[in-house]
């Protein structure tokens, strides 16, 4: 495996499909709670892997057996091709960011970056060049003298960053890279993060609880619970197509009917829910039984609000997919509104609007309004 | 890879074995011995302890226990008066220590942070002045003719100067005066962390600040007490230096029979006895407090 | 809250102040009278300094004071090397076979009286030097022994309690950027702890520097310390040139404490901060 690139010449390493990191049937054990449950992920060289879920889904765990703080119970590990399973974690060509950014307080900035690299007995010059090229790269040329304490929390992130990828890792670990920074500063970082390591090339792997962090910086998410990966994808492959109740629900906000199969051809199904008088119509097959329970997940910002009743759809019957209902209550945001609306049945859907104008009329509590989405806007999932 | 972990447990066991060894051999195995010669009998030789061990006429390896320091300390109404004074010493010094070190530990958590730092430094410098000289310190306030009789006598509170030195209440003083730093430590880091949003609560929903210190603060700064109470109390039971220095002949206190077994007797076997005797009461004493303790803490 | 004291709790501040500090100022001031009766002031010819200039004449009190000091550095030394190990294995290494006994052996030697550890570790070395003839006699060395043993204790919980709140993490990213775990220990967190450790070292010089019982009793003939000194004179009553030894002593360790203690608690302010800063941004 040829080196990564220094910071400078800036190649865009294009994600090759041979698995650079091989999670294989890990788990882990603390007495008898099993915090990893046999656990098996490829990623792929160059790919910003997101590991995402709630806190104590396992997730830190696994970046920490990836970072060698923890081993295994079972399973093994492998990082471009060398079993790393039992090495120490001095010894991984690993790195990682830590949560706090862990800098040592008693030692500068240009220490703490070069701290790694004095560990591998490089020659002075040498690490001297590289820290000065790293701290110009997170844009702390300047700052080399002071201590952490004398940094904000911003610099403190982008000193940790580099001295975590001084080393030129094949992979970096970060946990909760963007967690202790306030919310425009993370937006920013967002952006900086991943235009390093479209840059260096990194493989990163990153440990996160914020659904919005991952889809900004991924390539790919792993949603986790309790201890399992419940489904790996492409950001928007997760949030079209999530293949269970809990991952729908955990990114992003969703509406859950349970309901019943009652048409199911290749190219579209139909299903009967409770909550409506008419059925939903789906424009896609799925692979259920007939007659099978199912749920429906449909997403508030998915379903169109009016007024006056919406024309029928095209390609379905009369009726499919329209419900209506009275509103209950409004929170205005800015940017959408959201609304939680009754429908006949008793239920509460909600529903978010993108607030196009600025002075319209706008829907009103108490109101009856109509709710219709589009045939593919549903998710049927199987119970 | 198996090396490395091999290394390293190595590596604990050689970080652990260095201070478990030392403690095993020069604290752990003493007390046995300790424990082993409140068994013997003194003898006129050097060491004066008779063997335990002992080869008889038929070469026979023998094992004598005499029972005889027990017995005798027991029996003895000297040795049982000085362990009830011991206690009773130690008790009333404690409890003095705390009706002077709470308001003092009080007050030095309650106020601003400037001063709360000068205030901390004055009381933990007595604790690193040598003990011995602060003892001496009120030899010459307390004599016949020193400050205090002269004082009292131009006051016309007395009219003959009083004996202070060599009594009881000059041991209660000396106990309260080098103790009270042991007190007012865990006290005042107990009361620190005290959160006084607390007290505002409490007042807020009508408490009276006086009944808010005992239904509030006193029983969450509860741990500190008792740890300010065994850091007084236990090394007063065993006190030497004080009840020597400024009691009478009459203070009888157990470590004061201890020191004189060994060093004007030279009853090795029988200062050993005392010894062991000593650490099973102040033993009992923690174990019964740890139990009072636990039960507490299963109660709330 | 506001910061008003009660006017019960600050008269008691006042008195237990005064009541603290009056005995030592008595004995600085005693230190330069004349007289040679110590308790009766002669205004004739006070303030003096004869007592001091007796005291540096005094060979006997010398090289007490000469020894004390060895010892006490040796036993600080030692006992902050031992500590600290103990302090690092009940933190750091879980849970170990044997470690109750091990915490009974890091917390008793403060508990118990010290009548109780001096004799036993007298019969301790008579009964080596019966079996192995070593430690040949009792001197210095036996003393500075039974220092390290009871000295080692209190270091144990003054670095234990610096121990218990480092930021782990910390020890972590160094062993993740390649540090072997001595290194690791040696770059990271010593520095980190050392004002603790100072602590430890400086509290262990002083008790060590003070102890009368235990050192009597492991003491031999012709290594007197100097509290063994000062308590045969005392016991024959006060003698004025004690009173100007401990003005001595009393005003070095209040300056050795007071800095110590003022620098101490900058730096520890300061790496708090640091710490807190590489913890929890702003």
């Amino acid at each position: 495996m040829k080196t990564e690139p220094g910071p400078g010449s800036a190649p865009i390493v294009e994600p090759v499909s041979t698995p650079y990191v091989r999670i294989e049937g890990v788990s882990k054990n603390y007495g008898s709670v099993l915090a990893v449950n046999d656990v098996s992920l490829d990623i792929k060289k160059g790919e910003i892997f997101c590991l995402l879920g709630a806190s104590g889904c396992g997730k830190t765990t696994l970046l920490r057996m990836l970072a060698g703080f923890e081993t295994p119970t079972s399973g093994r590990l492998w990082i471009d091709g060398v079993d790393v399973t039992s090495l120490p974690p001095y010894e991984r060509p690993v790195n990682m960011m830590f949560q706090s950014y862990a800098l040592f307080p008693h030692l500068s900035v240009e220490s703490n970056v070069a701290f790694g690299l004095q560990q591998d007995r490089l020659p002075s010059a040498e690490i001297r060049e590289r820290v000065a090229a790293m701290l110009q790269m997170v844009e702390l040329t300047g700052y080399e003298k002071r201590k952490p304490h004398q940094l904000s929390g911003g610099q403190r992130q982008r000193v940790a960053l580099a001295r975590a990828l001084v080393k030129r890792p094949k992979l970096l670990l970060l946990d909760e890279p963007l967690g202790a920074l306030d919310r425009k500063l993370r937006e920013r970082t967002q952006f900086e993060l991943v235009n390093i390591q479209e840059r260096l090339g990194v493989t990163f792997v990153i440990v996160t609880h914020d659904q919005e962090e991952a889809m900004t910086l991924a390539t790919r998410i792993g949603v986790m619970n309790a201890g399992e990966i419940l489904q790996v994808g492409e950001p928007t492959q997760v949030y079209e197509y999530p293949n269970s109740r809990y991952v729908a629900d955990f990114i992003g906000s969703v509406n859950l009917f349970e309901g019943r199969l009652i048409e199911d051809e290749p190219g579209h199904v139909r299903i009967a829910c409770e909550d409506f008088e008419n059925v939903v119509y789906v424009d896609h097959g799925i692979s259920a039984a007939p007659d099978a329970k199912v749920t429906v997940a449909l997403r508030p910002e998915k379903i169109l609000l009016s007024r006056q009743r919406p024309a029928d759809l095209d390609n379905a019957r009369p009726g499919e997919n329209r419900v209506s209902g009275v509103v209950e209550e409004i929170a205005y945001l800015g940017e959408v509104s959201r609304y939680r609306i009754r429908l006949s049945s008793g239920r509460l859907i909600n529903v978010s609007q993108p607030n196009l104008y600025r002075h319209a009329d706008r829907i009103a509590w108490e109101e009856r309004v109509w709710m219709a989405w589009d045939s593919s806007a549903p998710v049927v999932l199987a119970q | 890879m198996r090396d490395q972990v091999k290394a390293w447990r190595l590596g604990r066991r050689l970080i652990l074995g260095i201070p478990y060894a030392w403690l095993i051999v020069f604290f752990l195995v003493p007390l046995l011995i300790v424990f082993g010669i409140s068994f013997s009998t003194p003898k006129l030789s050097m060491p004066p302890i008779e063997p335990l061990l002992s080869y008889g006429a038929d070469q026979v390896m023998q094992v004598r226990l005499y029972a005889s320091n027990y017995t005798f300390i027991i029996g003895d109404s000297l040795y049982l008066a000085a362990f009830a004074n011991s206690v009773k010493v130690a008790l009333i010094s404690t409890l003095l220590t705390l009706l002077i070190g709470y308001p003092m530990a009080y007050g030095i958590a309650r106020t601003s942070a400037q001063w709360r730092n000068i205030l901390f430094l004055l009381v933990i410098l007595p604790f690193f002045t040598s003990f011995l000289l602060r003892v001496y310190a009120w030899i010459g306030l307390l004599s016949r003719n020193g400050p205090i009789n002269a004082i009292l006598l131009k006051m016309g509170v007395i009219h003959a100067p009083l004996a202070l030195l060599q009594t009881d209440f000059a041991v209660y003083l000396g106990m309260v005066y080098s103790y009270l730093p042991f007190m007012i430590l865990p006290l005042y880091s107990a009361i620190e962390k005290l959160d006084p949003s607390l007290l505002e609560a409490a007042a807020d929903l009508g408490c009276r600040p006086i009944k808010a210190f005992f239904r509030v603060t006193l029983p969450l700064t509860s741990e500190g007490i008792l740890a300010g109470c065994l850091l007084v109390f236990i090394p007063a039971v065993g006190e030497y230096v004080i009840p020597a220095l400024l009691g009478g002949p009459g203070t009888l206190m157990i470590g004061r029979v201890l020191w004189d077994e060994f060093f004007n007797n030279r009853d090795w076997p029988l200062a050993s006895g005392v010894a062991v005797l000593t650490l099973m009461l102040l033993v009992g004493f923690v174990v019964v407090l740890q139990r009072v303790q636990s039960e507490k803490v299963v109660s709330e | 809250m506001n910061k008003r004291l009660s006017p019960f709790v600050l008269t008691m501040l006042v008195l237990g102040f005064a009541f603290l500090y009056v005995p030592i100022l008595m004995m600085v001031i005693y230190s330069f009278n004349a007289s040679r009766l110590v308790t009766v002031w002669d205004s004739v010819h006070s303030p003096t300094l004869k007592w001091y200039a007796e005291l540096f004449e005094n060979s006997d009190i010398l090289d007490a004071a000469r020894l004390s000091f060895r010892i006490a550095a040796v036993n600080a030394t030692g006992a902050t090397i031992l500590g600290t190990l103990a302090a690092f294995c009940l933190v750091r290494f879980g849970k170990f076979r044997g470690r109750a006994l091990f915490i009974a052996l890091t917390t008793a030697p403060m508990v118990l009286p010290e009548v109780i550890t001096g004799l036993s570790m007298l019969l301790l070395f008579v009964a080596l030097e019966q079996v192995i003839g070593w430690p040949a006699g009792r001197g210095a060395l036996t003393i500075t022994i039974a220092h390290m043993t009871f000295c080692m204790a209190y270091v144990t919980v003054v670095v234990q309690a610096r121990l218990s709140t480092f930021d782990r993490s910390l020890e972590e990213a160094a062993l993740d950027l390649g540090a072997r775990p001595m290194k690791v220990f040696f770059l990271i967190t010593l520095p980190i702890i050392a004002p603790s450790v100072v602590s430890g070292w400086l509290l262990a010089f002083i008790l060590s520097w003070d102890d009368l019982v235990i050192t009597s009793f492991v003491s031999g003939p012709g290594s007197t310390t100097l509290p063994q000194l000062i308590f045969s004179k005392v016991r024959l009553g006060v003698s004025p040139d004690i009173n100007a030894l401990a003005t001595l002593l009393v005003l070095t360790v209040t300056l050795v404490v007071v800095g110590v203690g003022l620098s101490l608690q900058r730096r520890e302010r300061r790496l708090s901060l640091e710490a807190q800063a590489a913890g929890e941004p702003l």
